[in-house]
């Protein structure tokens, strides 16, 4: 469903991710792991089209991607950032919000489609014309997904969609991923330095370090220990003794 | 032992359009020269109380006690004079995103130097080879360079352990820390809080580190202070954490994914109305 192969990216003279290649099937969901400044994020923001000095080969369901991404690879693929706080328009209404995706798609039948979207996600109905800020940080993290989710794409792109939560509604919001996944078939791709939010939602994962990918696990290797690289071990330790 | 902090029955309230929002309703608790975790959903409070007792909070709140105070001194009725040197002076207060809470147009170096210069005493010189010294304790490798440089070209990491060392510039007597690592990855997380633990005993300080995450609090203090909806549900030694009764700590604990257990669904926190009843 999503390809990357041999992916450079560049910032000015800053060579910030360095060879990277991985496949995600259809309905998998791809864990992408490692410190600040590995490259991870990066990666992902790549593939949304929101970084313009790229090389290498990108293809999302079977289309090879360019540097200018046309309207239907923007409908496919959405993406949800971390902190809810920046990600939402301040002056705009969650209707307003939810309604500008259907628009720029010219998507028919948008009123039962918001109202469709604020079910999925256990949003209330009064909430839809509220401004964010009347919202908590959990509910408006369900705004993104649901702005995310109201095109239907087939590909979603989270980048520590969890970090900025506290760890109860961060158990409610991987819980609604997991539920939403599932009934809509997405192929996702998670970026967290949290290993234990990735083994939960991810079937496979790729840990990075300087820009490149050193090592990729499923994760029954990642639960098991079974990883070979010095840096996954590293990340493996830290997280058991954080939980322990 | 005498206690540095002294909480007894504290109140704050906030006026809003429709009357006053109870954000903190009667919580007490001491403080001696320890590591004390306050732990917490946003909202529980934690970081009022903090506050509360740096008397930061906003001239509007509504602060209320049957004893508020920090080694003796009553921080209710204390001057303006008093409370400034205790603000930064005797109690240093480190906060989440050192992007915010540095200054972004002052260099690193006279910001630690500002700090030690408001609360020791000694000329610029001196206050320079403090800093140096300073960013030494604090881990960075290369003090020099860092002195030099503006906010924006260090790390995160790097910056909170600018944070740190400023606080620590007037040699305070209590931190306290107020989600010092949620905006670091995890990494960096442990170093931090490793490092706040290591001065803090090698200098003796007391320890108030406010924070959502229970098993990381835990892990860095003695005792653990649970707050929900302004009050102190349980208080317990951080070594019995997974001995937990109240069923707020235990859903807490629970909610976390693991990467030691797998499980198909997180459990979610059920919140019993009971909670919010007032209690003795």
């Amino acid at each position: 469903m999503i390809g990357v192969e041999h992916l450079n990216v560049h910032f000015g003279s800053n060579h910030v991710v360095r060879d990277v290649s991985f496949n995600v099937a259809a309905g998998e969901t791809f864990g992408l792991v490692g410190e600040s400044g590995s490259g991870k994020s990066t990666v992902l923001r790549t593939i949304a089209g929101l970084n313009a000095d790229w090389n290498g080969t990108l293809t999302v369901a079977g289309k090879t991607l360019g540097h200018r991404r046309d309207r239907a690879f923007f409908k496919a693929v959405q993406m949800v950032f971390q902190d809810p706080y920046g990600s939402l328009h301040p002056r705009q209404t969650v209707d307003r919000i939810l309604s500008e995706p259907l628009e720029v798609h010219g998507i028919p039948d948008a009123e039962a489609r918001i109202v469709r979207a604020l079910e999925e996600v256990a949003l209330p109905r009064a909430a839809r014309f509220r401004y964010p800020h009347q919202l908590s940080g959990g509910q408006r993290q369900r705004v993104a997904i649901a702005r995310a989710l109201v095109a239907d794409p087939s590909v979603l792109l989270l980048d520590e969609p969890t970090s900025a939560l506290d760890v109860s509604v961060q158990a409610e919001v991987l819980n609604l991923l997991a539920d939403l996944r599932e009934a809509r078939q997405l192929t996702c791709i998670l970026v967290s330095h949290n290993l234990a939010v990735v083994a939960h939602l991810c079937e496979r994962l790729a840990v990075m370090q300087g820009g490149r990918i050193v090592e990729v696990l499923t994760e029954a290797q990642l639960r098991a220990g079974e990883a070979r690289h010095s840096h996954t071990q590293d990340l493996i330790a830290l997280s058991h003794e954080l939980e322990a | 032992m005498s206690n540095l902090v002294e909480i007894r029955d504290l109140r704050v309230d906030f006026p809003t359009p429709t009357g006053f929002t109870q954000a903190v309703r009667g919580i007490s608790f001491s403080l001696g020269r320890e590591k004390l975790g306050i732990v917490g959903e946003s909202g529980s409070g934690k970081s009022v109380t903090g506050r509360a007792l740096m008397r930061l909070l906003p001239e509007a709140a509504r602060v209320r006690a049957g004893a508020l105070r920090f080694d003796g001194i009553d921080v209710l009725n204390a001057s303006e004079r008093q409370m400034r040197d205790l603000r930064g002076g005797r109690i240093g207060l480190i906060m989440q995103d050192p992007k915010f809470s540095l200054n972004p147009v002052m260099t690193v170096g006279r910001q630690i130097s500002e700090a030690w210069l408001a609360h020791q005493k000694g000329g610029k010189r001196e206050a320079r080879e403090a800093a140096l010294a300073l960013l030494e304790q604090v881990r960075i490798r290369d003090p020099q360079r860092v002195l030099e440089s503006y906010p924006h070209e260090v790390s995160g990491g790097m910056g909170q352990r600018v944070m740190i060392a400023m606080m620590l510039a007037p040699n305070p007597d209590l931190l306290i820390a107020d989600e010092p690592t949620s905006a670091l990855d995890a990494s960096v997380q442990a170093e931090i809080l490793k490092l706040i633990e290591d001065l803090v005993s090698a200098r003796g300080m007391g320890l108030m580190l406010i924070s959502h995450d229970l098993p990381l609090v835990s892990r860095f203090c003695d005792r653990v202070v649970v707050m929900y909806a302004g009050q102190v549900m349980e208080e317990l030694p951080a070594r019995d954490l997974h001995r937990a009764r109240h069923a707020y700590t235990r859903g807490l604990l629970e909610c976390m994914p693991s990467l030691s257990h797998k499980r198909a669904r997180l459990p979610t926190l059920s919140r019993d109305a009971s909670w919010l009843e007032p209690r003795a």
